[in-house]
């Protein structure tokens, strides 16, 4: 899988659905779409990376450049504009 | 033979056994020498009366949550059960023909099996070591039947070994006993193994080798009638005239091991893959309707808990109708509280206890997973290729093939479980449709089985991180998380207990579910007796 669309539509839409509206059930799989909580590189980067109830860790499915275009696509698709973008070496540095 | 030497430790014995069997021969001769153990249930729980007016919460109606339930009800406790789904089991599960089945994301399947056609998109093996289920089974009046694990006529497959196409598990076993039989016998030979072996056990090895390699009287691995009574043969034996058996030609060396095949069939010498192993009649799903017909009214079904909380006088749980048909916000309330909830769910539901069960709850996700059921017109397994139960093992996404473990040689369609598969094959079906997983599995599968796109019919696909009552399959431990969290996770948390397969040592096991409530309950009741 190569480019963060790539990666958003092979697995992280498993999860957070097509449009990243999340759903719901017993539980919920929040929504990526319109989420103010993305402004937060640091932030994105530690939930793909280490996972946080019921998020699974991905650090060990993707390399530095998969999950740095993952979260590069996730911060400035689906409503979201945030700027600054996260490169391989962030990821690295949390290795 | 260095005379000066020291025996061999047992240890040191074993790590010989490890690199020259695989590790599942490791195993197994680590059971025989009684470091490794079955099942640590003991008999059914005896729980003393409890004091008068004790009132429990059980939350999910699964394995754990039922086991708990009938326990506690049984040692004189008023329990109430509320559930999620509309059914008891949980992840005991199977679907029939006639079930519906909507995911997460809003795709629903409508299954279409004949009737006594069936999948188990959860559990679907009783190894006969998992005493505990196998108990309540028992108790409940379930019918058993035996679960093929390992079938010799099945395949294993690689797509960059044998040209792609796939072998008889039988042929490959025996062709990588008998080349490593006979490499280990010619370093015996050449006295290779004199510091590790001593002289009387290298006599026995040389027997041992020949033996189970099924070696010729010079120790080589060829085609005789002793390999082919392992392998197959060429010919098989007949009756009457022309009945000489052809010996079948072994693989060479070299291709059995690049073909990675060994890896398959060291996986189904796993203790858990060891005959016995059991499977409900009609479906696991036996189990869990038995079980909820025992607690019959004790159980409220479509019950969405929103909120948990505990103080000094008991836990309350507040509820809404997960069908979102009735408004209504409700409560209930207890002296104590067995929760069951998966971690991914519990997670997010505002619950009152302590730092520690907290953090251990959060950093537990459950494992992606994926199982599909696939119907054909006809069992041409059986009939073209005389494989009746058990599995194929390949390394394509789909994992594994398996075929179903009753109604042989009957005359009318059979449901495959079209694979069965974890981590990142099972992430990705998860991102797609249950049609394009179906349509996944048919092209992989038709490698294996030409027949399968003329024959098949319809299937069902479960990604297990769609299902909206667990959002995974079973709790995603590593050693580290262990070691940091699994006490925490267990420990009595003023009134309340976790319960289920995610708080035992072995995942995704219903054995798992059923010690982790026994033990949760032991806890629980002794802290009600005493307070």
């Amino acid at each position: 899988m190569q480019g963060g669309e790539a990666v958003y539509r092979g697995v992280c839409q498993g999860c957070h659905m097509a449009d990243a509206k999340g759903a719901t059930g017993a539980g919920r799989y929040p929504a990526l779409a319109n989420n103010a909580k993305l402004a937060s590189t640091d932030y994105v980067l530690a939930m793909v990376m280490n996972g946080h109830k019921g998020m699974p860790p991905f650090r060990g499915h993707f390399t530095n450049q998969q999950i740095a275009d993952v979260v590069n696509y996730v911060r400035t698709h689906f409503g979201n504009r945030f700027r600054g973008a996260v490169k391989p070496e962030d990821v690295q540095s949390l290795r | 033979m260095g005379g000066n030497r020291p025996a061999p430790s047992r240890r040191s014995l074993l790590s010989m056994i490890g690199v020259v069997a695989g590790s599942a021969a490791m195993y197994h001769a680590m059971t025989e020498l009684g470091y490794a153990e079955g099942s640590s249930f003991n008999g059914p729980i005896k729980l003393s009366p409890p004091p008068a007016g004790s009132t429990v919460l059980v939350l999910g109606a699964g394995v754990a949550g039922m086991v708990a339930a009938m326990e506690l009800r049984d040692a004189g406790y008023q329990v109430r059960v509320l559930e999620y789904n509309d059914r008891p089991g949980g992840r005991n599960w199977t679907l029939y023909g006639g079930d519906t089945f909507t995911e997460l994301g809003g795709a629903t399947q409508h299954v279409q099996f004949d009737p006594g056609q069936y999948i188990n998109p959860g559990p679907w093996r009783l190894p006969y070591h998992h005493r505990g289920i196998l108990h309540y089974a028992s108790r409940l009046g379930v019918a058993l039947e035996p679960f093929t694990q390992v079938n010799y006529n099945a395949y294993v497959h690689s797509t960059r070994a044998y040209g792609g196409k796939p072998q008889r598990y039988r042929q490959v076993q025996a062709d990588f006993h008998g080349h490593v039989a006979e490499l280990l016998a010619k370093s015996t030979r050449q006295n290779a193994l004199d510091q590790a072996v001593s002289k009387e056990d290298r006599e026995a090895l040389m027997l041992a080798l020949r033996n189970w390699g099924a070696l010729d009287e010079n120790y080589a691995y060829k085609a005789t009638i002793a390999s082919s009574m392992r392998r197959g043969f060429e010919v098989d034996p007949g009756g009457g005239l022309k009945s000489v058996p052809v010996p079948s030609e072994p693989s060479a060396l070299s291709d059995v091991l690049q073909s990675n095949l060994w890896t398959a069939i060291s996986a189904a010498h796993n203790y858990e893959m060891q005959s016995a192993i059991f499977q409900p009649k009609g479906g696991m799903g036996m189990i869990g309707k038995a079980m909820g017909k025992d607690l019959g009214p004790l159980i409220e079904y479509n019950c969405k808990v929103i909120d948990i909380h505990q103080d000094e006088k008991g836990v309350t749980a507040t509820y809404v109708d997960s069908r979102g048909l009735a408004k209504e916000v409700r409560k209930a309330t207890a002296k104590w509280c067995v929760c069951t909830i998966p971690t991914p769910i519990l997670s997010q539901i505002p619950m009152n206890v302590g730092p520690a069960m907290k953090a251990a709850i959060d950093q537990l996700p459950y494992v992606a997973a994926l199982k599909i059921g696939l119907q054909f017109k006809r069992r041409f397994w059986e009939e073209d290729e005389q494989i009746y139960g058990g599995h194929t093992y390949t390394d394509m996404p789909i994992a594994q093939i398996g075929y179903p473990m009753w109604d042989y040689f009957s005359k009318g369609k059979g449901v495959l479980l079209g694979a069965y598969t974890f981590g990142r094959a099972a992430y990705i079906a998860a991102s797609k449709s249950p049609e394009e997983r179906i349509k996944d599995a048919l092209s992989q599968g038709s490698q294996i089985h030409p027949q399968y796109m003329s024959e098949y019919e319809n299937g069902v696909a479960v990604a297990w991180h769609r299902v909206p009552w667990t959002l995974g399959c079973q709790g995603a431990w590593t050693e580290a998380s262990r070691a940091a969290h699994y006490d925490n996770l267990c420990a009595l948390d003023g009134r309340i207990v976790l319960a289920n397969e995610h708080a035992s040592r072995l995942p995704g096991w219903q054995e798992g579910s059923v010690l982790s409530a026994l033990d949760a309950i032991g806890r629980l009741h002794a802290r009600a007796v005493n307070s």
